[in-house]
């Protein structure tokens, strides 16, 4: 037991990048674990380079070190802050894996770090999965029969015993990576060999598969009390992660004594483990009996507690901390009735169901199905008091242009049966299409092994729409069937799509929907979450809209003191914690002026969604119709579209167009912007330089734009069969293929063809203007050349390699922007600059990815600065300027490749990673290094294999070649270039390529994990083929081994990691 | 479905739709905060005389189960019927899913004539119950008023309580159970304890019986209604055989030990009640059904306060100071609810070992 009265100072670690199976929700968790601190008057230092994170920011911890959560710095840290505690729940596995180490090494005894909450001894026994085993087994806890093995032979025969199917799973790893079903010997085979390369120790398991899938959050302190705070239920059944998983919570189908037993046995392995603090329990129950299994226990916060934590309303990160520290739960208050106390377990009046994000869309050769490891990049969470009304929701929230469970167009499934039975990210809606096509609930419960308590919910939906599509005017609905609908949570633009039929503009026909609706006066109406299902009073505004109700909770002083400030919904590749950043920072600023923060948002992974961060909290949809229901509602002085990314900037013109008083600048201004050929008129007007672009909907006039600008060109879409949605083409055969397959051309859906200029550098402003003079910027360059998408390109601040002249041109043409679109708040341009020619690419008029990089490099609040200037507050320019600043910042992506089986992990226009870093440091290659090896790049040890693509890249890479080979690396390449490399002197050892079944082999030097560092540079900019060159990357990503696809980059990297030894400087952000 | 009106003594009326028995009833309204659980609730003797709320709006999901039978009991319900007198609730689901289930809810709402109106804005209900207190009031249907009542002024425990000496098992120590409204779950805990039952009514002399131990039940209503219990006790009290009380059986030991009882505004229903065990640390999550409470201030000498609730502080228990008594408020047995606390049943037949 830890003594409140001795902890002085405690170091938390935190989960660096957001990454798929590790990402926002761990934001949420230690923001959470460093208010309550604070509020103890603990000094807290934390290490996390995720410099978009709330946690990062001012005012939340003491001491921030935006470092790698690596034992090499964590202890440099702890030997110069010299904490007397540590914290290792609140960072995900990163976090806890880190500190397990630490503990091995000795560290944490050496420095006399006291580990708070849950013993690490306890941790190391719930990851390992043999010894968990035994325990629980030890207690009388059933788990799914399994056999650990260490090599791939032991795992055949384990095979053997069990019998398949067997799922294998690795130990030690992130969200299920290297798990998987097997159904053979031959994919046994495959999938150890794979999982041996993430850890030493696979489990062989029994198949547990149709089983429901059942967890529970639970909660112990030092005094052994214990509460269950939420149980959840897969809608999916057991096959398919949780992470993957539509989820509900409370469980639906589940009597009480199964509810109870699962809940005793939770009880019953917290204590026995001995955790102080939360964990989670999953179980598998079976369908046919109140027979179950122990199948996971994660000791730390999870993502399924930062979903419990949002589902209920009780702050489990925030509790766990007080009871790391030494608190009771009885001796803690429920923060949101603010009388009753922090231990009980919350009774929900209401459903919530939480839904994954997927963007396998976004990635070329990826694999769709879902399973047992995690692909999904974010979620979201609804609630209603309907299953109907709470899926409903949930599946418009996701945002992929889906309506709901029904009345979404252009889902073709071929084979239905097979769709069913073998599930993607799709299946929920090919449900709907099974409903189409006739098959029964018992069918459907056959294929899929979905309850079908669910199914009759989503048949009933089905039903509802079948009986909307005979009507043809409004008027004719009966009013009780209107209700009906919107309680199964149809969407006006359903029923304006069943009823009002699919042709012309929607649009308009949604807003004849709404009209209708609020004239027959049925309105949603406002509901609290309380904890306590309305026994106590609650004190806190966390809200949801709901037509299952006949009164409102509250009623919104409509006094114009409200401001609206619109979130940015599910973390997805291109919109993520960065967001959630800018808009926790308006929410602030808002409340800072005095005037009552009012957020909507639905992504449970974020701090925007903590109640306590602002004056009422609208965890609901983030649609036109249900943004303006709020509006009416809360009658505000305005809503800020400019800080919650895309989602909230698309909504600026409609919420105009309804009278919405949008704060900042002009959505008539925005729009001029965002429409391409506005925004050109204006460049010309303007005499600023463009790529060439053209808007064409013939193949005729694509050739003929292509012989005016020549190749390679850029070509975007407007509609998108499958594939990425933007893609270069270099050549006449790659043109071809791409109208061929990926678009459909035609006056309808034309494409848009840009001249792309090679070899260019790319270049960000992220600035505040007031009234269109700019009072606030700050120019970034990317490393990489143009090509690479902003998002996924190496981020360098402030711009240290372009010209003077560069820097100048850009802020004139910036300013100009900004004043002809008499811009009041955050927005964000990217050019194009060689020699000095700069071309603008791109402009935002609202805040963008970088905004919470650049404020915490140039310490300005960017956005605090621009929520002032949009509630019309006199604001004064800074008195500072990048030119001064003696450090720099270097923001790097993190991609999640490994997550995404078979998709080649190439950079291209089209983002692909799935979060950042950001590191500060006083020179360009320490910062470098310090990014790179926050997004887990290390100093080869000895090998490194360079295949360095076209002439360009291969004299790129020359020199860091030759640097390399002096500092006594081993250098293997492949044919062509090994042969540049001798021709310049620089002795290389040929590996043949993976096709050429000849010795050495490229393949086997990767799998024997022969390599340290893979440089693989693809040849053209397009991402289509999948040849040598993705083996070889694809293998470097699957063998876990780090992997560089940009010259550029590689050459910056090699640079770093051999220059004359200067070492990495171990500085807190308040030191710079 | 019908549309139906639930109407209370305030004059606030709620519309739903009917999907149990259509027939007008009154009671008194109060609500439950469980998630889990309406096959048990609903069974339980001391929800007698009272319109049931559930503020956990989906309800029906997994059907009721079987009449099956286990030891004379039925082993899924709490009591040989449905004892509520309407059940409230939000969003019915006609269609169940459970491998152990034989029909769904409202078709045992309609075999056991009791009405039941889903549709209700439940939250809003409870809000009015929270704010004005458990109060009377009426499911009507077109054409077939009825007046309100108010059950409390009833002798509820009367009705439910057996009318005649029964025994149950065959272990070694003997049990003698009041049976004031008893949910089988308490009878099913003591037979897996190596005891034999012995139920008698709940006015029932049992000075002249033989027995190890004496357990006083749970039950409806107003515990002052119950004027032979409370004598019967005050002779239990005096010897030293161990006495166990849940509920109802914890405020008749208050009051046979000359304590007073007072009726909460709205109640504890529910499966989240936190209780405290008076001077340690030991806290326990608890399932609750009850709207009397000892008043702790009255307690005699040789009483102390055994658990409080760490909500509103109320008593959850009380014990001798010197003798093998103790009683609490709240439900050990669960049935529905958390099984934290299951470990009195093994107190109380300890104590037995230590005076037999």
């Amino acid at each position: 037991m830890s003594n409140k009265e001795t902890i002085r100072k405690v170091l938390v670690l935190g989960s660096g990048a957001l990454k798929i199976g590790e990402a926002g929700e761990f934001d949420y968790s230690g923001t959470q674990a460093l208010k309550a601190l604070r509020e103890e008057g603990i000094a807290s230092v934390l290490i996390n380079p995720n410099i978009a994170t709330v946690q990062t920011s001012e005012g939340i911890a003491d001491k921030i070190y935006f470092l790698p959560v690596t034992p090499f710095f964590v202890e440099q840290i702890i030997e110069k802050e010299r904490p007397d505690s540590i914290l290792l729940a609140f960072g995900g596995q990163t976090a806890l894996n880190c500190g397990i180490q630490l503990y091995q090494n000795g560290i944490l005894e050496k420095y006399q770090v006291n580990v708070l909450g849950t013993p690490v001894e306890a941790i190391i026994e719930t990851e390992d999965r043999e010894l968990f085993a035994r325990k629980l087994r030890s207690i009388d806890v059933k788990t799914p029969r399994s056999i650990a093995v260490t090599s791939t032979k032991e795992a055949i025969k384990a095979s053997g015993e069990l019998g398949f199917p067997v799922i294998v799973r690795a130990a030690f790893t992130l969200g299920g990576q290297g798990s998987g079903f097997c159904n053979n010997e031959e994919e046994l085979k495959k999938l150890a060999e794979k999982a041996f390369s993430y850890s030493s120790q696979i489990l062989v398991e029994e198949s547990l598969k149709g089983w429901k899938e059942v967890e529970y959050e639970v909660v112990r302190d030092c005094y052994d009390n214990c509460i269950t705070v939420c149980n959840m239920e897969n809608f999916d059944p057991l096959g398919i992660h949780t992470g993957e998983s539509i989820v509900v919570a409370p469980s639906q189908t589940l009597t009480n004594n199964e509810y109870h037993k699962l809940r005793q046995l939770s009880i019953s392995i917290i204590r026995s483990v001995g955790i102080v603090g939360e964990c989670n329990v999953q179980y598998a129950l079976d369908p046919e009996s109140e027979d179950y299994r122990v199948i996971e226990v994660n000791a730390r916060l999870s993502r399924s507690s930062a979903l419990a934590s949002k589902a209920t309303g009780y702050p489990l990160a925030f509790i766990a901390a007080k009871l790391a520290l030494g608190y009771g739960l009885h001796e803690l208050k429920n923060s949101i009735t603010k009388t009753t106390t922090a231990f009980f377990e919350p009774a929900l009046d209401y459903i919530v169901c939480k839904i994954p994000r997927w963007d396998l869309n976004k990635f070329i050769g990826v694999s769709k199905e879902i399973g047992s490891s995690m692909k999904s990049v974010g979620e979201v969470m609804a609630i209603g008091r309907t299953f109907e009304e709470a899926i409903q929701k949930g599946l418009r929230m996701v945002g992929q242009g889906m309506h709901g469970f029904v009345g979404n167009n252009d889902l073709d499934f071929p084979d239905i049966e097979k769709a069913l039975s073998e599930p993607t990210d799709m299946r929920i809606y090919c449900i709907a299409s099974a409903f189409q096509a006739g098959f029964s609930i018992d069918k459907i419960h056959k294929l899929t092994r979905i309850d079908r308590w669910f199914l009759v919910k989503l048949k009933s939906v089905f039903d509802l729409k079948q009986e909307l599509k005979q009507f043809h005017t409004l008027e004719e609905v009966p009013t009780e069937t209107f209700i009906l609908a919107k309680k199964k949570g149809f969407s006006d633009f359903q029923i304006a799509r069943f009823v009002l039929k699919d042709r012309g503009n929607m649009r308009e026909k949604m807003l004849q929907v709404r009209d209708f609706r609020k004239e027959s006066g049925i309105f949603p109406f406002i509901k609290q979450i309380d904890t306590l299902a309305a026994e106590y009073p609650a004190q806190t505004n966390y809200l949801y809209i709901t037509y299952n109700a006949t009164e409102s909770d509250i009623i919104p002083e409509q006094d114009n003191r409200s401001v609206i400030v619109i979130g940015s919904g599910a973390y997805r590749i291109g919109s993520s914690v960065e967001f959630d950043w800018c808009s926790v920072n308006a929410l602030m600023a808002v409340r800072k002026a005095e005037y009552r923060s009012v957020m909507i948002n639905f992504n449970p992974e974020t701090v925007s969604t903590d109640y306590d961060i602002c004056d009422r909290l609208y965890f609901d949809e983030l649609s036109y119709e249900r943004v303006m229901d709020i509006i009416e509602l809360e009658d505000p002085k305005g809503v800020i579209v400019s800080t919650g990314g895309q989602i909230a900037n698309n909504l600026a013109m409609p919420l105009f167009k309804a009278g919405v008083n949008i704060l900042g600048t002009s959505p008539d201004h925005i729009d001029q912007a965002e429409n391409r050929h506005r925004f050109s008129s204006l460049l010309d007007e303007l005499k600023v330089d463009q790529p060439r672009w053209q808007e064409l909907s013939t193949i005729e006039e694509i050739h003929h734009f292509v012989e005016e600008v020549g190749l390679p060109v850029l070509i975007r879409p407007s509609y998108v069969l499958s594939g990425a949605a933007m893609n270069v083409v270099s050549n006449h055969d790659e043109l071809d293929m791409f109208l061929n397959l990926a678009a459909r051309v035609s006056k309808e859906y034309p494409v848009v063809v840009s001249e792309f200029i090679q070899n260019a550098k790319e270049i960000e402003i992220d600035a505040v203007a007031s009234d269109g003079e700019i009072i606030a910027y700050a120019i970034s360059e990317h490393i990489e050349f143009a090509g690479v998408h902003s998002g996924d390109a190496t981020m360098v601040f402030p711009a240290q390699k372009i010209y003077f002249e560069t820097a100048r041109r850009i802020k004139r043409i910036s300013r100009d922007i900004a004043r002809a679109l008499r811009i009041s708040g955050p927005f964000n341009m990217q050019f194009l600059a060689k020699d000095n020619d700069i071309k603008v690419i791109e402009c935002n008029l609202r805040a963008s990815r970088s905004f919470p990089f650049v404020s915490k490099v140039i310490k300005i609040n960017f956005i605090e600065l621009a929520t002032r200037v949009m509630l019309g507050i006199p604001t004064e320019k800074p008195n500072k300027s990048a030119f001064d600043l003696e450090y720099i910042g270097v923001k790097a992506p993190q991609f999640s490749f490994s997550r995404l089986q078979k998709a080649d992990p190439v950079l291209g226009v089209e983002m692909a990673s799935t979060g950042e870093v950001g590191c500060i440091g006083e020179n360009y290659y320490e910062t470098l290094l310090k990014a790179m090896f926050s997004v887990g790049y290390r100093i080869p040890e000895k090998s490194i294999l360079l295949s360095t693509g076209d002439a360009r890249s291969k004299l790129e890479l020359l020199e860091s070649a030759r640097m390399l080979n002096e500092k006594g690396f081993q250098l293997y390449a492949t044919r062509g270039s090994a042969l540049y490399l001798h021709e310049n002197g620089i002795p290389a050892t040929v590996l043949y390529w993976p096709d050429e079944e000849k010795q050495p082999n490229t393949l086997t030097y990767l799998r024997e994990k022969k390599i340290d560092l893979v440089i693989n540079i693809p040849k053209d900019l397009s991402k289509t083929e999948l040849n040598n060159d993705y083996t070889i990357r694809r293998t470097a990503v699957d063998f876990n081994i780090p992997l560089i696809t940009n010259a550029r980059l590689a050459s910056a990297f090699i640079y770093g990691i051999c220059r004359p030894e200067e070492g990495i400087k171990i500085k807190s952000w308040d030191e710079y | 479905m019908k549309k139906t009106r639930l109407i209370l003594e305030d004059g606030t009326v709620f519309y739903g739709q009917s999907f149990g028995c259509e027939r007008s009833v009154a009671g008194e309204v109060v609500f439950n905060t469980s998630m889990t659980g309406y096959p048990e609730s609903l069974t339980d003797p001391s929800y007698r005389g009272q319109i049931l709320v559930l503020t956990y709006p989906l309800i029906g999901n997994y059907g009721v189960p079987s009449e099956i039978t286990e030891n004379d009991l039925f082993k899924f319900y709490e009591s040989d019927h449905l004892q509520i007198t309407g059940l409230i609730i939000a969003d019915y689901s006609e269609e169940y899913s459970h491998w152990n289930a034989s029909e769904s809810l409202g078709q045992w709402l309609q075999r056991s004539s009791i009405p039941g109106l889903t549709g209700i804005d439940t939250r809003a209900l409870t809000k009015v119950i929270r704010e004005r207190g458990a109060m009377s009031g009426k499911i009507e249907f077109d054409g077939e008023p009825i007046e309100f009542t108010d059950p409390n002024k009833e002798n509820l425990v009367a009705q439910v309580s057996t009318s005649q000496k029964e025994t149950y098992g065959d272990g070694s120590k003997r049990v003698l159970l009041v049976d004031c409204g008893v949910k089988y779950n308490i009878i099913r805990h003591f037979l897996k304890r190596d005891t034999t039952v012995i139920r008698v009514p709940w006015d029932y002399d049992y000075s002249g019986e033989s027995y190890d131990g004496l357990f006083i039940s749970n039950g409806p209503g107003d515990p002052k209604m119950c004027v032979d219990t409370i004598a019967n006790l005050k002779w239990a009290v005096d010897q030293d055989k161990p006495v166990f009380g849940i509920c109802l059986g914890n405020q008749l030991l208050a009051l046979a030990s000359g304590a007073d009882t007072y009726k909460l505004k709205y109640g504890h229903r529910s499966h989240n009640q936190p209780v405290l065990m008076k001077g340690t640390n030991k806290a326990f999550i608890t399932s609750q059904n009850h709207g009397y409470a000892i008043d702790d201030r009255s307690l005699g000498d040789e009483w102390e306060t055994f658990f409080v609730n760490l909500n509103d502080q109320t008593n959850e228990g009380m014990r001798h100071k010197t003798r093998p008594i103790f009683s609490v408020q709240f439900h050990p047995e669960a049935s529905s609810g958390p099984t934290d606390t299951e470990y009195l049943f093994d107190e109380f037949l300890n104590l037995i070992d230590l005076t037999r």
